[in-house]
């Protein structure tokens, strides 16, 4: 079921509103949607509040207004189990990758398999091992998660969550602090794994320029709106002032580069007040 | 007057936040014997915290206890001996281990050394994400991460306190019989005279047991509530120690005086 | 970790910890009590029970032949109403007396029946008719000062 029938789009987000119980709204009236097979961007300054609309997509946080569909599947509707049975169709990618550190890379990979389905070892280890050798691991096997570097702790942790071959899976800043072989590989993956599995893949990101070659399509976010969509190639052409000094990291525009203050002539001369 | 209003608000503030607090984890605590299945049927995961909390906890306690039964005896034979009843000091040893120092000491050591270490492990997994990833995948957390601890934890407590006890009297008779020479049938038979098992012994194991349940639960649930940073995580260890240390403290004046006074006892 | 290194040391633990409540049950305790035997239940009315506490002990020839189950107040008579589990295994006649002794100088008290030599045993139910009271150490000074001060005017005349 690679291409959207029956369902057409993987995640649908109407006109949605967030803001934690101290009211300062983190998003506001955000609406998009993700078809299915594609990869899609998500970028942002930090603090734009892109991390909470994948939370939102993951269902970890409920919107304060508006709807969000995963899957064909409002999930405001969903209770806990339900929550749970969604998840088993996602996987998660997290930030630091997430391994648990008590546990070697092969029970990393292995434990979705063996919470979720009753496979004996022999099929469990197939699967591992073939996650592996798709991120490139399969010799790290053995190691435990304290003996990777952050590169390969990211590979891992794909291999991950894939495990289960989800049909979405959310990136949570996957290029942050990487070196440049292990980020080309990173990304290399995200398409490969996406069209192999014929899965939808939502990226947040703030990394410019791998996120323009890899996605089909890019939302930007600034102060919990969407300010800016299109292809890779769209937003390089863009004129809209914000994404010009995103795209070119130009250090002053829309988002300027002195945090709010009084006159600097008067604070220089007046001594302490 | 100013200061005086702040001072009440702040009060007032502060009383309402440990209020909400403890309905916080009390919900938890709820939650989490509801979801204890996964503990018990899989017990694998259970049996390695058992490991975790009680095994590594032995050198600690059976040290700690040989240590304690032998100042007592030192000490309760010089004072016994003041009033010509150093027969005594069997019952002494014996009921002060059995129904006090025995489930409290074990207790604050157990408090300190596996306490803190499952409240730190519960914090960091937090702080580094893992228990979010367990929840992505599908996996509960609180069956899967946390009431294997708090079971483990419960379960070795009990069994902690009897060889704190155990060793204690071990080392008060080496003290009492062994170095000063009292009589050996005397500090035996006088110690079973004395010391009932459904009064002393059990009473003294229903509270090691409530101990431990009290410790657990504190020590789960500062972990799963840390704020997820460096700072955090090391407030929430201190706070389980010095929380848990009160409850003790706490609960064992409570239990003593249902169970030791008003001549009811069980 | 080695699994079953893990196990090994996880039952090791378990069964010292089990050794250990075993020890203390058996030789530290006294096990054998009757807590698993037949009591049957006899009253006793005191004058003056002094200290005498609920679970105090009641020996015959020293043996604990029972425990002080209840301790209440007659408001009709103004006496102590005292019942006791006697332990099914002894049977005393229905005519013997009761006692409130002192376990050493300043000991607790604790109940001392003296068997009669009545045919008849007492049952669950029964009262004991001979009680001796407490002695209360104000009552014994003051007789002794009365006595003394007889003694002194006697002979001093």
């Amino acid at each position: 079921m690679a291409h959207g029938d029956g369902v057409a789009q993987a995640v649908e987000i109407r006109e949605v509103s967030f803001a934690y119980d101290t009211g300062r709204p983190v998003l506001s009236d955000v609406s998009l949607t993700i078809p299915r097979g594609k990869v899609i961007g998500i970028m942002g300054q930090s603090g734009c509040g892109k991390t909470t609309l994948l939370r939102i997509i993951a269902g970890v946080l409920r919107p304060t207004r508006g709807t969000a569909s995963v899957l064909g599947t409002l999930t405001r509707d969903l209770d806990q189990d339900g929550l749970y049975a969604m998840r088993r169709s996602m996987g998660m990618l997290f930030q630091f990758g997430a391994l648990f550190t008590d546990m070697s890379v092969y029970d990393n990979v292995a434990f979705p398999l063996r919470e979720h389905s009753d496979l004996p070892e022999e099929l469990i280890h197939d699967l591992v091992t073939m996650k592996l050798e798709a991120v490139g691991l399969r010799g790290a096997a053995r190691l435990m998660p304290a003996e990777l570097s952050g590169g390969m702790a990211r590979r891992v942790a794909l291999a991950r969550a894939i495990a289960l071959d989800p049909q979405l899976i959310l990136y949570d800043e996957p290029f942050t602090g990487l070196d440049p072989i292990s980020f080309g590989a990173i990304a290399r993956l995200v398409r490969k794994l996406n069209d192999t599995l014929g899965a939808t893949s939502i990226i947040v990101s703030h990394d410019v320029e791998e996120c323009l070659d890899l996605v089909d399509y890019l939302y930007f976010v600034s102060a919990g709106r969407i300010v800016a969509a299109g292809t890779g190639a769209e937003i390089r052409r863009s004129r809209e002032p914000f994404v010009e000094q995103f795209v070119n990291g130009l250090p002053d525009g829309p988002i300027p580069f002195h945090y709010p203050a009084p006159d600097y002539g008067r604070d220089l001369v007046t001594t302490g007040d | 007057m100013q200061a005086l209003r702040a001072f009440i608000e702040s009060l007032g503030h502060r009383v309402n936040g440990m209020v909400l607090r403890l309905g916080f984890a009390s919900r938890f605590f709820f939650y989490m014997l509801l979801h204890s299945g996964t503990a018990m049927r899989r017990f694998r995961l259970t049996l390695r915290e058992i490991y975790f909390a009680g095994v590594l906890s032995l050198i600690i306690i059976l040290v700690s206890g040989t240590f304690v039964g032998m100042v007592l005896a030192l000490q309760g034979y010089e004072t016994l001996q003041r009033f010509g009843s150093t027969e005594a000091l069997g019952i002494l040893l014996a009921l002060s281990l059995v129904r006090e120092l025995g489930p409290v000491v074990a207790g604050l050591l157990f408090a300190s050394r596996a306490g803190s270490a499952i409240t730190a492990e519960i914090g960091l997994m937090k702080a580094t994400e893992q228990i979010a990833a367990m929840e992505m995948m599908a996996v509960d957390p609180i069956a899967r991460v946390i009431a294997p601890r708090f079971w483990g934890g419960a379960i070795s407590m009990p069994l902690l306190a009897a060889l704190f006890s155990a060793a204690g009297i071990f080392g008060g008779y080496l003290i009492g019989v062994q170095l000063i020479g009292i009589d050996e049938g005397a500090f035996w038979s006088q110690m079973q005279a004395a010391v009932d098992v459904r009064k002393d012994i059990v009473n003294g194991v229903i509270k090691s047991v409530v101990f431990g349940i009290a410790v657990c639960w504190i020590a789960v649930f500062e972990g799963y509530d840390a704020p997820p940073t460096a700072e955090g995580v090391s407030g929430a260890t201190t706070r389980t120690v010095v929380t848990s240390s009160l409850a003790i403290l706490a609960l064992d004046f409570v239990l003593t005086a249902f169970m030791f006074t008003g001549g009811n006892g069980l | 970790m080695n699994r079953s290194i893990m196990d090994l040391w996880v039952g090791v633990f378990a069964a010292a910890g089990l050794l250990a409540l075993l020890f203390l049950a058996l030789k530290v305790g006294n096990l054998a009590s009757f807590s698993t035997s037949q009591t049957y239940a006899v009253e006793v009315r005191f004058g003056n029970i002094g200290g005498l506490k609920v679970r105090a002990p009641v020996k015959s020839a020293g043996v604990v032949v029972g425990r002080v189950a209840r301790i209440g107040f007659d408001s009709d008579s103004y006496k102590a109403v005292v019942t006791l589990n006697m332990d099914g295994a002894y049977r005393f006649p229905s005519d013997s007396s009761a006692k409130i002794l002192t376990a050493g100088l300043l000991g607790e008290q604790y109940i001392g029946i003296e068997a009669g030599g009545d045919s008849a045993m007492l049952k669950g139910g029964d009262r004991i008719r001979l009680a001796q009271d407490a002695v209360v150490l104000e009552n014994l000074i003051g007789q002794f000062m009365t006595s003394q001060a007889a003694n002194g005017k006697g002979a001093s005349k």
